[in-house]
């Protein structure tokens, strides 16, 4: 994949090189050879680097990276057959969330997933992967089949937000993400989600009321776009880059708030650059996740996840007699 | 604040609420209906339950005049009021300012710790959870205090086997607290989970405006939801929806009426008939496991 976004000029300079030198196969001399070698690691060092110190806006620009793997890429990587399972029975089937039956390693998981769409045409038909009301409703339906059947559940996380057009609310979005908290929330069976790009607001948060939540390492999750939150407390969407940073939305600035469980690592320059790599790290997470989870009864599984969720806020008591309110 | 030295007046209100429930307003100032344009005695309006008399305007009403108007006469006691928000990202904008001194001035100019207010009181008699939000508070948003004090109030509820009632007036999750303030949506969704396991039930009442993370967490999972007339009820606003989609909208879209038509909420109640409603509705609920004979 071509290095090219703005930070990633020296890694596109260093690539143009390693190109150049590549196209001419046998004909090398042994010093361009070795020069060769020179710079892939010297690619490898640097793309390291630099992604290792992304600014929270950079980060942003990778989550939404075009060339990002989708949930149908991890579904294609990860399981050995998929049976997807379509619609809602009772509106429609939303190709903005895809799932079904997932084969890992022998053992089937309800695999369910935002799904974008990659060129033009596909972007258009799963509406930029803006979850509709259906979509809720058929990821809901999969996760009571899932335990029905005692299968355990796993969601990718990648969604800018929940639908804002009329047709979201006159299908009852609201009451639709709403429902899916409820439903997650008591699920007799366990629930890994995993963010693999961007995880924005109910539209996220529907999927992954979650036992563990984990975050790919150039992933967001955030109660609003960083647009949406410049446009309400700077009153100019284009203050992104700032409410980006105040919100915290990294990865690792979560990861430092315990609000998620672990970071999977990706590979140099990005999860874009080794579709390969990326899947088996998101593989090894499920299944080392998973199997900890299959270790809990279920009545302790469903205590721990309440406490999981029951215990974030951040506050303080107001001490008797100190900034007490006057009117 | 409610004022403990205002003397106890006659009860002459619509169906037993009780008249003096306003006393915000200032009640010589003349205000002006924004639906109707007429003009209005601060006293007037308040003595008809913040309703306008010429056309049925609801006003936004804050927390304390929701406990008075609805709650038997000193009834309410509330819990968790010490619960301050703390500041987990250290946020600033440059529109707003700190957040934390965001939060000293909504303090001050309201008399309220957060947007919510919780407590136990009683209707007709009937002891229940009580859950109010109030929209002046930063926009009745849901931060870690006010997620925290919904979910006392329904662990409360669930604990003691007591109906809950939550009134919710909120523009949605509390931007300033990130992530934190998204959670309190599954926090909160969550407790509701095990008060709908133990068999309590949950009044919702949506008020002017319900809308975000409020509208699509605790607010729709009422076993009876009920709104008042007129409110803006959505998960996204009208305007924004126009503007981010380019989308001309009926003129009703997200309101009470658009959610009732779509199936969304059970009724709507005029402010007057609050009060004996949701009375018959515990008094019905309160009756489900007697047996006949
Ligand atoms: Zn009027």
């Amino acid at each position: 994949m071509p290095y090219d976004l703005e930070f990633e000029r020296p890694l596109a300079d260093l690539d143009k090189r390693i190109q150049a030198l590549q196209r001419r196969g046998d004909r090398l001399r042994p010093d361009e050879r070795t020069q060769l070698d020179g710079l892939r690691i010297q690619l490898d060092q640097r793309a390291r680097e630099i992604y290792r110190n992304l600014t929270p806006t950079q980060r942003v620009q990778v989550a939404r990276h075009k060339n990002r793997p989708y949930t149908a890429d991890y579904i294609n990587l990860v399981s050995d057959d998929f049976f997807e399972l379509h619609g809602d029975r009772r509106y429609a089937d939303d190709h903005a969330i895809m799932g079904g039956l997932a084969s890992i390693d022998g053992k089937t998981i309800m695999l369910i997933g935002n799904q974008k769409g990659r060129d033009t045409k596909d972007r258009l038909e799963r509406n930029f992967g803006m979850a509709h009301a259906e979509g809720y409703r058929k990821a809901q339906r999969l996760m009571r089949q899932a335990e029905q059947f005692q299968m355990p559940v796993v969601t990718l996380i990648d969604i800018s937000g929940a639908s804002l057009d009329l047709e979201a609310e006159q299908r009852g979005i609201a009451q639709a993400i709403a429902e899916s908290l409820f439903v997650m929330a008591g699920l007799r069976t366990p629930i890994v989600s995993i963010v693999i790009g961007e995880g924005g607001s109910g539209g996220a948060l529907s999927t992954s009321v979650a036992d563990r939540i984990l975050m790919l390492e150039n992933t967001i999750y955030t109660v609003a776009s960083p647009e949406a939150a410049a446009s309400i407390l700077w009153r100019d969407s284009s203050h992104a880059h700032k409410a980006a940073a105040a919100m915290k939305i990294t990865a690792q600035e979560l990861l430092k708030l315990k609000l998620i469980e672990e970071i999977i690592p990706e590979p140099a320059g990005g999860a874009h650059q080794d579709y390969a790599a990326a899947a088996a790290a998101v593989k090894s997470a499920i299944i080392r996740h998973i199997s900890e989870l299959e270790q809990l009864a279920t009545e302790q599984l469903l205590e721990q996840r309440y406490q999981r969720f029951r215990a974030i806020g951040v506050y303080k008591r107001e001490t008797v007699g100190a900034s007490s309110p006057t009117t | 604040m409610r004022d403990e030295s205002k003397p106890a007046l006659p009860v002459v209100g619509h169906n037993g609420a009780h008249p003096d429930a306003v006393h915000t307003l200032p009640t010589n100032l003349a205000v002006k209906c924004p639906n109707c344009r007429e003009l209005l005695v601060g006293k007037d309006l308040e003595r008809n339950q913040k309703v306008c008399p010429r056309c049925g305007y609801h006003f936004r009403m804050d927390a304390h005049e929701r406990i008075d108007m609805l709650l038997d006469r000193d009834s309410f006691e509330e819990f968790a009021n010490d619960l301050l928000s703390a500041d987990p990202l250290g946020f600033v904008s440059d529109a707003k300012g700190p957040y934390i001194a965001e939060l000293e001035s909504k303090r001050r100019a309201t008399g309220l710790n957060e947007s919510v207010v919780v407590g136990k009181g009683e209707i007709e008699r009937m002891p229940l959870i009580i859950v109010v939000m109030d929209f002046r508070f930063i926009g009745g948003s849901m931060g870690s205090v006010a997620g925290e004090k919904i979910t006392l109030g329904i662990e409360r509820a669930t604990k003691d086997r007591l109906p809950l009632l939550i009134i919710s007036a909120s523009g949605g999750a509390r931007m300033q607290e990130g992530l934190f303030a998204l959670m309190q949506m599954a926090k909160t969704s969550a407790a509701l989970r095990r008060l709908a396991d133990a068999g309590v039930p949950f009044i919702s009442l949506l008020t002017d405006p319900t809308t975000g993370g409020v509208f699509a967490s605790f607010s729709m999972l009422g076993d009876v939801i009920l709104a008042e007339p007129g409110a803006v009820i959505g998960f996204t606003g009208p305007r924004v929806i126009e503007q981010a989609m380019h989308q001309k909208l009926p003129k009703d879209t997200n309101t009470s009426e658009f959610v009732l038509q779509r199936g969304m909420i059970d009724t709507i109640v005029h402010r007057r008939d609050l009060r004996p409603t949701i009375g018959r509705i515990l008094r019905l609920y309160g009756a489900a496991s007697k047996r006949f004979v």
